[in-house]
């Protein structure tokens, strides 16, 4: 029988190539790039710091804000510098998907900056963010329960298939991003676009946490890479 | 005094009640309050419907127009679908251009019915690459008493599959309003059902101080033949695998139950 | 007995399992779940008797009563100066806590430390998260006139101080500058070879958990290696960071009260 393979020769469960590095902004308390495949994200944390403005403190914990954007450049089509709706909503589900792992109780009235900016995109742009944006927390000293490992699942014909690429999306039967914390085996970010049996979504969702699992490993090397000497 | 919904010993209360599997107003986990579903509610609309859960109160308005197709998607009608979050429906609510709930609303419910092919795209194209019908929903909060999702989501599926195309001159170029006979063209009827969890449990069709206690929550789009078409996890905290899979059971369950609600009122 | 999965001494990141035991305690920046005690922060695991704890490599400066910090002039109030002191909040200096008398209704506060000021300050209290009092009555404290201004990660300034001062002192001999340090990571340095002090911080900030990094740093400022040390170096810099570690548990549990 033919091996399934996938317009870029990948088999099903395999990820595109990872790269991750923590620390490429100086300026910020922590920050990471993370690419899967030709998808690239780059976060910067900020904080815990004052809450600007005032009114938006919350007087027992920190407030964690995230701000994802896209840069002109990063796809085919020159995407219109500034907030998006898209852009928006995706900054809301990325903090819903870092907010469960921060220990935000630790820093009353502080806020916690997580800007998130996508230098390329090739599909996957929201879990590159994720996986870049819980790097750059631990790299802040942030206290946190666990990383948070993100990635995106869907189906090709028969196949479950793991980090869908461009070109890919158009022939998944559906998208979904998981972010996921693997030590208490929790999904923190959970979306989906498509149309599929309630029994074969679950194992989109199963074979995207396993991918989560891969990539936890590579962000745990990839701090260790930058603070061990 | 503040609202009764920041006070501490009320959130205590209701979830102590959550704990123990029970509510506030004595509803049963998957019980919903009363929905009522009223198309036809906007005369200068080509569609709509007002839908009412419990308190919750939302209007759905459905407007179309020729338009040109997007370039990837040449033989396909366009839809747009937005929601206002007018101040009138909450204290909460500020005016100006939409914050983040508004906008999440609006997608969630347009990938419901985008991704379940609901309306027949391809029908809606007049002459390839060239003219198309563009169908806008405009989902509007009038009251905000909880599960907002489910209640936008019903309300514009019930406007789309109640509307009446107006007729198109293709000589002239001009859309007519006086003259709306035929219906939308539309396949399925998606319904987004969100499951909130407080406590520890799993319940449906929060009230308002029911979503302040929720730690977390999933909306589930199924569509006619009982496939997810849309998912969307909300809140500051997480689920497990098993959780994601009893809300699926869940909203499964009560998507049917209300789409054949919903088929009743057309 | 149970394993050390993480052993003392060895790096760790949140939601590293360190030990599945329930002979141990969760200590600073750890917490249990379970039986097993997980890292909480990125650091470095260390064990005191029965006691595990993780000291963070990395973070916002955690104000500690007596720290001597330097910090900026955020704002000039009607009894006080508001003091941007590079931790979560910002600090507080008080008028009782500035070592001459003023008189208000004669003297503009603004005149003796204004807005982009930066002064040498002491840690007087923390009475909650965000609320960090600042004096000036140490004699160390001053406002600096004059100087370059550099920021280092707080957690590495025990490294840039060395055992009882020494790493500091061999820098200050070496160029000829004077440095002082705040505990805030923020360090204020007058003289001419101040670029070469600047060098050296960078050194120490990178490669803080390297053996031999005195002689290297002796090295770069033109010195001499220096003579051996009778202890191994890391297990004091542990020491010492694990008193400030005492400290600073001590500080929160203040905090909670």
């Amino acid at each position: 029988m033919k091996e399934f393979k996938r317009d870029d020769g990948r088999k099903a469960d395999e990820l595109r190539p990872i790269v991750i590095k923590v620390g490429v902004i100086e300026q910020a308390d922590g920050s990471a790039l993370v690419s899967l495949g030709k998808t690239t994200a780059i976060a910067a944390v900020y904080g815990p710091r004052s809450m600007h403005p005032k009114h938006k403190q919350v007087s027992d914990r920190a407030v964690l804000q995230t701000f994802y954007s896209m840069a002109p450049f990063s796809t085919s089509e020159r995407v219109r510098p500034g907030p998006s709706r898209r852009s928006q909503e995706i900054s809301k589900v990325t903090r819903e998907a870092l907010e469960p792992a921060v220990f935000l109780e630790e820093f009353p009235k502080t806020g916690i900056d997580v800007f998130i900016d996508i230098i390329q995109a090739d599909a996957g742009t929201r879990t590159a963010g994720i996986n870049a944006a819980s790097v750059a927390l631990a790299d802040a000293g942030i206290p946190m329960r666990d990383l948070v490992t993100a990635v995106a699942a869907g189906k090709i014909d028969e196949h479950f298939v793991l980090d869908l690429g461009g070109k890919e999306e158009e022939v998944t039967k559906c998208d979904v991003p998981v972010a996921y914390m693997p030590r208490k085996k929790q999904i923190t970010l959970l979306q989906m676009d498509g149309d599929l049996p309630p029994e074969e979504t679950k194992e989109v969702i199963k074979t995207a946490i396993k991918g989560c699992e891969i990539l936890y490993e590579k962000q745990k090397q990839a701090l260790r890479e930058k603070w061990v000497r | 005094m503040g609202k009764v919904i920041d006070m501490i010993i009320q959130k205590q209360f209701i979830s102590s009640l959550a704990s123990r599997k029970m509510r506030i107003d004595k509803r049963g986990q998957e019980e919903f309050r009363d929905i009522t579903i009223e198309p036809g509610v906007i005369a200068k609309a080509e569609g709509s419907a007002r839908v009412k859960i419990g308190k919750t109160e939302v209007i759905a308005g459905v407007k179309m127009n020729v338009g040109t197709p997007f370039p990837d998607r040449p033989d396909e009608g366009v839809l747009m679908i937005g929601a206002e979050f007018s101040p009138i429906a909450s204290p909460d609510f500020e005016k100006g251009p939409p914050a983040e709930d508004a906008i999440e609303l609006a997608r969630v419910v347009d990938r419901g019915i985008r991704e379940s092919g609901a309306i027949d795209v391809k029908k809606l194209c007049i002459k390839e690459k060239e003219k198309t019908w563009m169908v806008f929903v405009d989902i509007h909060i009038l009251n905000h008493a909880g599960n907002l999702i489910d209640a936008a989501g019903l309300a514009s599926i019930a406007a789309l599959l109640t509307a009446k195309m107006p007729e198109y001159d293709e000589e002239a170029g001009t859309v007519n309003y006086e003259k709306k006979h035929k219906k939308l063209p539309m396949k399925f009827k998606p319904v987004p059902i969100t499951v909130f969890k407080m406590s520890d449990s799993l319940f449906l069709d929060p009230n308002l101080e029911e979503e302040d206690v929720t730690s977390v929550s999933l909306t589930v789009t199924t569509k006619d033949d009982g496939n997810i078409v849309a998912l969307q996890k909300g809140g500051s905290y997480s689920l497990s695998l098993e959780e994601i899979e009893k809300a699926f059971e869940l909203s499964l369950k009560k998507g049917e139950e209300i789409r054949k609600l919903l088929e009743k009122h057309i | 007995m149970a394993e050390f999965i993480k052993k003392e001494r060895d790096f760790v990141v949140p939601g590293d399992e360190i030990i599945n035991s329930m002979d141990y305690l969760p200590g600073r920046n750890c917490l249990r779940e379970g039986n097993s005690i997980y890292a909480k922060r990125l650091g470095i695991v260390n064990l005191d008797g029965r006691v595990i704890s993780v000291i963070p490599l990395t973070g916002v400066y955690f104000p500690r009563v007596g720290d001597m910090v330097i910090g900026e002039v955020e704002d000039v109030q009607s009894n006080g100066w508001v003091v941007n002191i590079n931790s979560a909040h910002s600090a507080y200096l008080p008028l009782s806590g500035v070592r001459e008398f003023i008189d208000t209704s004669k003297t503009d506060l603004s005149r003796v430390y204004g807005v982009g000021e930066v002064i040498y300050a002491n840690i007087n209290s923390v009475v909650s998260a965000n609320s960090i009092h600042l004096s000036m009555q140490d004699p160390r404290c001053r406002k600096f006139r004059s100087g370059r201004i550099v920021r280092m990660n707080p957690s590495k300034i025990p490294r840039l101080i060395g055992r009882q001062g020494s790493m500091i002192m061999m820098i200050k001999d070496l160029t000829g500058c004077r440095i002082n340090v705040g505990q805030n990571g923020v360090i204020c340095i007058e003289g001419e070879k101040e670029d070469l002090v600047i060098k050296a911080i960078e050194v120490i900030e990178h490669e803080s958990q390297s053996e031999g990094l005195t002689d290297k740093i002796s090295l770069l400022l033109g010195g001499n290696k220096m003579p051996k040390a009778p202890e191994t170096p890391h297990r004091e810099e542990n020491h010492q960071e694990f008193q400030m570690e005492e400290q600073e548990q001590e500080q929160e549990e203040m905090l909670n009260e």
